[in-house]
């Protein structure tokens, strides 16, 4: 194959240098002059996240302050980083609850299935995303930390409703 | 004292001041207009970061203090606390030498910019130039082109193929640009008859401004002071993509500092150039006040003001260019200097000497009725370029400097390799 470079003629105001710079400057004035700008000044606003963002977790806690969790165990099990640790208790009446529970945030994936597969509504991925420490051992959240951060929790996908209307 | 005698100026303050008190005030006008200068670096840089996230749509740096203006002081803080990096080979000498040898020209050529109409004072009247040399323009290039050291051997000294190779660039582009620079103004030295810089904002005060006489002088100038102080579109030097930072790339803490400074005083330099030569200096348009009877405080302080309007706005303009132009090709940066640049301003040196000598021949006296005709001669001119010549070729693409002919010659050559590979032919 012959090589084949098209060679278009264009008009002189299409290919003058000239012209072209003074129309590209005007173009920049006028974006410099638009009080429409993109940043969005962080501290004071922030994104609005998605229902269903998966950050950070958090324990629900029933109305006496303890744990919902039971320690079935299904979260450790399920969970494809291998990020929580459980270690299950029993009380004198037969219930069940988490002697240890652990989170390592830098293991987690933030897929959610712990939320997912979790019976009582327990642990949950929550709509965070202000995340910084001083250490890397601050990251292995406990049971007391778990169970009093405050922030929003992620609502599930509902096969039923896709889109969340 | 003071405060009576600045108001109550007798006949003294209009006449030539003392050895004393040209000294003393020599020694306050160098103090005075290096803190403006360096203050108006450090705003340059802010500027440049405002400037440019307003035309990209951002917001810039707004946080450290109101608008942001206190972020200089960061910078310049950070700036001195880093820590300096030498590279290991690197001869150490030149290495430290060249970002103060970058930086002296650039800061020189203030010397002889006139900045206001002289300041009557009751020890004298004070010339508002440092240095008021009646070789004033050939300071200014032989200066400028000092600058270029600095770039050359902090390239060279890195011991770094990229620094070296933007250090040559570097060299390549200015002594291109010079040449092109030097061109333009001849144009400016003919009309003003001297290389006097008060001169020349005289001449202009009574033809009117150069850049309505001289418009192409005017252009060409332009361009070459962009290339002189490494701007986009001809930075070059410091492409990123190709050669890291360029003759930067070792440099760490204050002395990198020094380069991005001496640019920005480049910028500035180049600016109070241009205005000098082409804008009036410190003229202020629509009137002769300003330039007729005698100095006032009032005067020198209004032209001060003009002479820094004008100025900042071309500062202004170069951040407006960076924001609009891609960078050139080394190639097109190359031909564009040698072979648009250079024979325009030839050519426009003979056109105007031409019409200089024709209109002093005509009896013309040297006003606006000389600038009136210049004016016309160089409207013409312009249309010119901009509607005739600048077809696409002041830039062009490689293909377009082959000729037609070429180009088919070798589309037949290259057709019929393919077609012997092929076995069509056979």
């Amino acid at each position: 194959m012959a090589i084949k470079v098209k060679e278009v003629e264009r008009p002189i105001s299409e290919v003058s240098y000239l012209r072209a710079t003074v129309s590209g400057l005007a173009l920049t004035l006028k974006h410099m002059f638009d009080p429409h700008k993109v940043t969005t000044q962080y501290p004071e606003q922030r994104w609005d996240l998605s229902p269903r963002w998966r950050g950070t977790h958090r324990m629900l806690t029933t109305e006496d302050g303890k744990a919902k969790c039971v320690a079935c165990g299904l979260c450790p099990t399920v969970c494809p980083a291998n990020c929580i640790k459980l270690v299950p208790g029993e009380d004198e009446d037969g219930n069940r609850y988490p002697l240890v529970f652990e989170i390592d945030e830098f293991r987690c994936i933030f897929c959610g299935y712990c939320q997912e597969v979790c019976p009582e509504e327990a642990i949950h991925v929550g709509r965070h995303y202000e995340n910084a420490e001083y250490s890397r051992d601050r990251f292995v959240y406990d049971l007391a930390r778990l169970t009093s951060q405050t922030h929003a929790v992620c609502e599930m996908w509902d096969p039923a409703d896709p889109k969340g209307e | 004292m003071t405060h009576v005698a600045l108001f109550a100026l007798d006949a003294t303050s209009q006449m030539d001041p003392t050895t004393g008190v040209f000294l003393i005030a020599s020694v306050i006008k160098m103090i005075a207009i290096f803190t403006l200068v360096m203050v108006g670096v450090a705003y340059t840089t802010f500027a440049e970061r405002r400037i440019s996230a307003w035309i990209q749509d951002r917001h810039g740096p707004n946080r450290v203090g109101p608008l942001g203006l206190f972020q200089v002081l960061a910078d310049g803080v950070k700036n001195l606390m880093k820590e300096e990096t030498y590279p290991g080979d690197a001869n150490l000498t030149l290495f430290i030498l060249a970002p103060a040898i970058a930086f002296i020209p650039a800061m020189l050529t203030w010397a002889v910019i006139p900045f206001a109409s002289p300041l009557p004072t009751p020890w004298g009247r004070i010339d508002m130039v440092v240095a008021d040399l009646p070789v004033g323009f050939l300071f200014t290039l032989a200066i400028s082109s000092i600058g270029v050291y600095g770039l050359a051997l902090a390239g060279w000294s890195s011991n770094n193929k990229y620094a070296l190779l933007g250090g040559l660039r570097a060299s390549a582009q200015m002594i291109s640009y010079e040449i092109a620079m030097g061109m333009s103004t001849v144009c400016v030295l003919l009309l003003s008859g001297n290389v006097h810089l008060t001169e020349i904002i005289k001449q202009q005060s009574t033809m009117g401004w150069n850049v309505f006489l001289l418009s192409i002088a005017f252009f060409l100038f332009l361009i070459a002071a962009f290339a002189e102080t490494n701007r986009v579109p001809f930075d070059l030097p410091e492409a990123e993509s190709e050669l890291i930072a360029g003759y930067h790339t070792e440099y760490s803490a204050m002395k990198f500092s020094m380069f991005p400074i001496s640019e920005y005083a480049g910028m500035i330099t180049a600016s109070a150039m241009l205005v000098t030569l082409f804008f009036g200096g410190w003229d202020i348009p629509f009137t002769q006040w300003d330039n007729t009877g005698e100095f006032t405080v009032l005067k020198t302080l209004l032209t001060f003001a003009s002479f820094a309007v004008k100025t900042l706005f071309w500062v202004f303009f170069y951040i407006w260019i960076r924001w609009t132009l891609p960078r050139f090709r080394y190639d097109q940066l190359m031909s564009l200097g040698w072979k648009v640049m250079l024979p325009i301003a030839l050519a426009y040196v003979t056109v105007i000497a031409t019409l200089v000598l024709a209109l002093d021949m005509a009896g013309l006296p040297r006003d606006w009725r000389f600038g009136g005709a210049m004016f016309a001669v160089n409207a013409v001119l312009v249309v010119l370029l901009f509607f005739v010549l600048d077809r696409g070729r002041i830039v062009s693409p490689a293909y377009s400097r082959l000729d037609k002919a070429a180009v088919a010659r070798l589309r037949a050559v290259t057709a019929a390799r393919a077609a012997l590979t092929t076995g069509e032919g056979a």
